[in-house]
């Protein structure tokens, strides 16, 4: 069975489910870092944060007799992605605008203290109980068979990867095509000549974590449905392998994220389906570490050029 | 760069009304938005699934109570103190009242209780702090007649501050150093207040170890636990495994620490800033699922146990020794007293956390530590005056790494006890958070962080549950009220004339 081009094909449907999460998260960070060059170390938490939102949502609904799956699908999506990027945009006011001018270090460790504010927030406020819910999305189709091994894709996965691509597909289109994607950009170059040039540097930066915390509430959605239980700690370690995806991909650049993000879920994925489960994490930073000891800049980044 | 224009500006204009309730109603509309389900609603598990509860008064409670402060903070902005005052201080006043006939009637007092703008006690006792902060500054102005864009007092204060902290250093110093020696005979120092020392000055010793990378080298390492827990496991298996005692294991433990920062460091150390940040979170999560896994060597999730306890020059801390082996407290001719076993561990865990500022100061003076510095400023201009980028940086990261070990072998015969749970992330952070807050380079700073982040919150262990929330908001408020850390004052390393021959 374990040789099996079949179970192969399971593996990475899997890894590919997974790789959507990683990629919309890492989304977020390489847009935050690309323009204003700090780890967003809280934005992990809003991965969590949108997780948490869709199932009070899901809940919400449940209670007021709204059953019909692909509405309620429609609404909690809504919810969520509103809900979650006020959170994105009051961490950016809060915690970040204040240090725009300060040192680096200093961002990161506001950064990391927000990262530990927010999960004791949803901690104090909703529990640390992990909160299970049942499967919204069930069902699915045979795509292959080998004896009694049968390779099935589930109207979950097929949901979660179209969902996963519309939603890459519009963030493109907004980065490559709109005024506001041309702001982003703008900003990421040369933030004082933007301003000069009538860019508004804040109402911009706002922009781009509020686009981060839609992905990642979408995200965490996703994650909710997929696994079916949730709990205030699984923005850490999401959020870092969401990073590190990030990095592998190139930092900056949003194509690379999302396919840092499918690699790292591949990756995972794969590791478990063959090796061991324990060491997929391992796995995923080795991969790491080697990609950035031969190529610094991440798979689709361009070296900066360091000049005196 | 907006701001330094519409600064003189703000106090010329005229208050106008709308403007402060536009703003105070967006904060309250933004505070609506972000407690609507979260706070709003609490998913609970009950058999057969889960319920929700409601929460709506604390949902009103939060978007009036932001209003109001947004609203009272626009006021001082626009130099309008008295009302925030009076408004203020008659709110701290029914909120005080409140709280105290709750607490007096043991918390049992409903009519009370149900006054009281949230369901959970701390939470009101917060708000009443801020609001009692809202009214002091508030009080301040309007006596004073001061303005609110007169440029703010307390930043300078503290940047005074930090300077002559450094200038009185030489008399400080001994002054804190003679008071921790003396501290375990204070009359207040019980075991309770004795544990919380040892741990703040365990905190003290990897701020100061890991200040040589971050501070002195310019590394942004995030994985620095993970050489806190290969010393500490590098002790706990040479001691139950072979009977090695700690003082013989500490050096080794040490080395094996430093050997895996080489190891770690060699590969990575050419990448610059948050790929080596990344890199180093990496692996210090690397070596916990590791140590999680590996159950043959480590024991896996259940831990080492029976760590032996360091002796005093063979002697043991114990009632009765065993055959043949003379005791601490027998051998000087002492009554049995647990505490002397703590005392112990204070004095050498304050003994190794010297040792570690002593060789910092020192290694800062001599090439390598000049390099160091060197590389920090700019890495270009030091690899072209010939520094070797590379191994500077790695014997910055060894050492860095050996100071991790020796702490962590201290902690390890401590506890008696240690499992991969102890070394998280989230304690790298910490020692980070340390180091930044302090003041990165600062020394003293370091002392005054661990003892602000670790002492206070262990102080307040009954507030358990609210520990990390503020633990985490303290770290946010500190670096918005100064970015460069709390004693953030650097005086020039070198300087090319004496203090003061410039001045005349």
């Amino acid at each position: 069975m374990l040789g099996t081009f079949e179970y192969f094909v399971d593996q990475a449907i899997n890894g590919v489910t997974l790789g959507a999460i990683y990629g919309l998260v890492a989304i977020g960070y390489t847009l935050v870092y690309g323009i204003i060059g700090m780890i967003n170390f809280a934005h992990g938490e809003i991965f969590m944060i949108g997780a948490f939102v869709s199932i009070i949502a899901f809940l919400t609904l449940g209670l007021l007799g709204l059953t019909w799956v692909p509405l309620a699908l429609l609404l909690v999506l809504i919810a969520t992605m509103m809900l979650t990027a006020v959170y994105g945009w009051t961490l950016e006011r809060v915690a970040y605008r204040p240090l725009r001018r300060s040192p680096r270090l200093a961002a990161l460790i506001t950064a990391i203290g927000m990262s530990i504010f927010l999960q004791n927030y949803v901690q104090l406020l909703q529990g640390a109980r992990n909160k299970p819910l049942q499967q919204v999305i069930s069902g699915g189709f045979e795509i292959m068979r080998e004896g009694d091994y049968v390779v099935t894709l589930s109207y979950l996965q097929i949901f979660i990867l179209l969902l996963t691509i519309v939603l890459m597909v519009v963030f493109t289109l907004v980065i490559g095509r709109t005024s506001l994607g041309r702001q982003q950009r703008s900003c990421e170059q040369d933030r004082d000549m933007a301003a000069l040039l009538g860019v508004n540097v804040d109402r911009t930066i706002s922009l781009t974590f509020v686009m981060g915390a839609v992905l990642a509430s979408v995200a965490g959605l996703i994650f909710l449905l997929n696994y079916g239980v949730i709990d205030f700690y699984i923005g850490f370690l999401a959020g870092i392998k969401a990073f590190t995806a990030a990095v592998l991909g190139g930092i900056g650049s949003v194509p690379g994220a999302m396919l840092g993000g499918l690699l790292i879920g591949l990756i995972e994925a794969l590791w478990s389906g063959y090796f061991t489960v324990e060491y997929k994490d391992v796995a995923a930073f080795s991969i790491l570490i080697l990609v950035l000891i031969f190529r610094p800049t991440g798979l689709l980044g361009t070296p900066d050029i360091e000049k005196v | 760069m907006t701001d330094i224009i519409a600064r003189p500006l703000a106090g010329t204009r005229p208050f106008r009304l709308q403007g402060a309730l536009k703003e105070a109603g967006l904060a309250a509309f933004v505070m609506f938005a972000l407690s609507l389900a979260l706070i709003a609603v609490r998913v609970e598990d009950v058999p057969g699934g889960l319920a929700i509860r409601w929460r709506p008064f604390d949902v009103i409670a939060a978007v009036v109570l932001v209003f109001l402060g947004r609203l009272g903070l626009a006021f001082l902005r626009n130099n309008r103190p008295a009302p925030v005052a009076l408004a203020s201080g008659l709110f701290s006043a029914v909120m005080a009242l409140l709280l105290i006939v709750f607490v007096s009637g043991g918390g049992g007092v409903s009519w009370a209780q149900s006054l009281l703008p949230f369901s959970g006690f701390v939470v009101n006792v917060l708000v009443l702090i801020i609001s009692l902060v809202l009214t002091l500054r508030a009080g301040l102005m309007w006596r004073r007649g001061e303005r609110a864009d007169a440029g703010t007092g307390v930043g300078d204060t503290m940047d005074r501050l930090a300077a002559s902290v450094q200038g009185v250093a030489v008399y400080v110093i001994p002054v804190l150093l003679v008071a921790a020696i003396i501290f375990p005979f204070l009359p207040f120092a019980d075991r309770r207040i004795l544990d919380i020392a040892i741990l703040v000055v365990t905190y003290v010793m990897l701020g100061w170890g890991l200040n040589i990378v971050v501070g002195l080298a310019g590394l942004l390492d995030l994985g620095y636990v993970a050489f806190y827990a290969v010393g500490a496991y590098a002790y706990a298996l040479l001691a139950t495994e072979m009977g090695i005692g700690f003082w013989l294991c500490l050096p080794f433990a040490g080395a094996m620490a430093a050997l895996a920062g080489v190891l770690l460091g060699f590969p990575v150390l050419r990448l610059r800033g948050d790929y080596l940040a990344i890199v180093t979170l990496g692996f210090g999560e690397m070596i916990r699922i590791i140590l999680l896994n590996w159950y043959e060597v480590t024991n896996g999730p259940d831990g080492i146990s029976g760590i032996p306890r360091p002796t005093f020059f063979g002697l043991p801390f114990v009632r009765s020794p065993p055959e043949g082996v003379e005791s601490f407290h027998s051998f000087f001719g002492l009554t049995y007293a647990p505490v002397d076993r703590i005392i112990f561990l204070y004095y050498v865990i304050l003994a190794m956390a010297l040792i570690t500022n002593q060789f910092t100061l020192r290694i800062r003076k001599l090439p390598v530590g000049r390099a160091w510095e060197a590389l920090r400023e700019d890495e270009t201009a030091s690899r072209s005056l010939g520094i070797n980028p590379r191994n500077t940086k790695l014997t910055a990261f060894g050492i860095g790494a050996m100071f991790g070990g020796f702490a962590g072998s201290f902690f390890a015969t401590r506890q008696g006890f240690i499992s991969p749970e102890s070394f998280t992330f989230i304690e790298s952070a910490v020692i980070l958070a340390i180091v930044v807050l302090g003041g990165m380079g600062s020394q003293i700073g370091v002392v005054l962080a661990a003892v602000l982040l670790i002492g206070l919150p262990e102080m307040f262990r009954e507030l358990q549950e609210f520990r990390m929330l503020a633990f985490g908001a303290a770290m946010v408020l500190i670096m918005i009220w100064r970015p460069r850390g709390l004693l953030a004052h650097r005086e020039p390393t070198i300087r090319l004339f004496e203090k003061g021959a410039g001045k005349r």
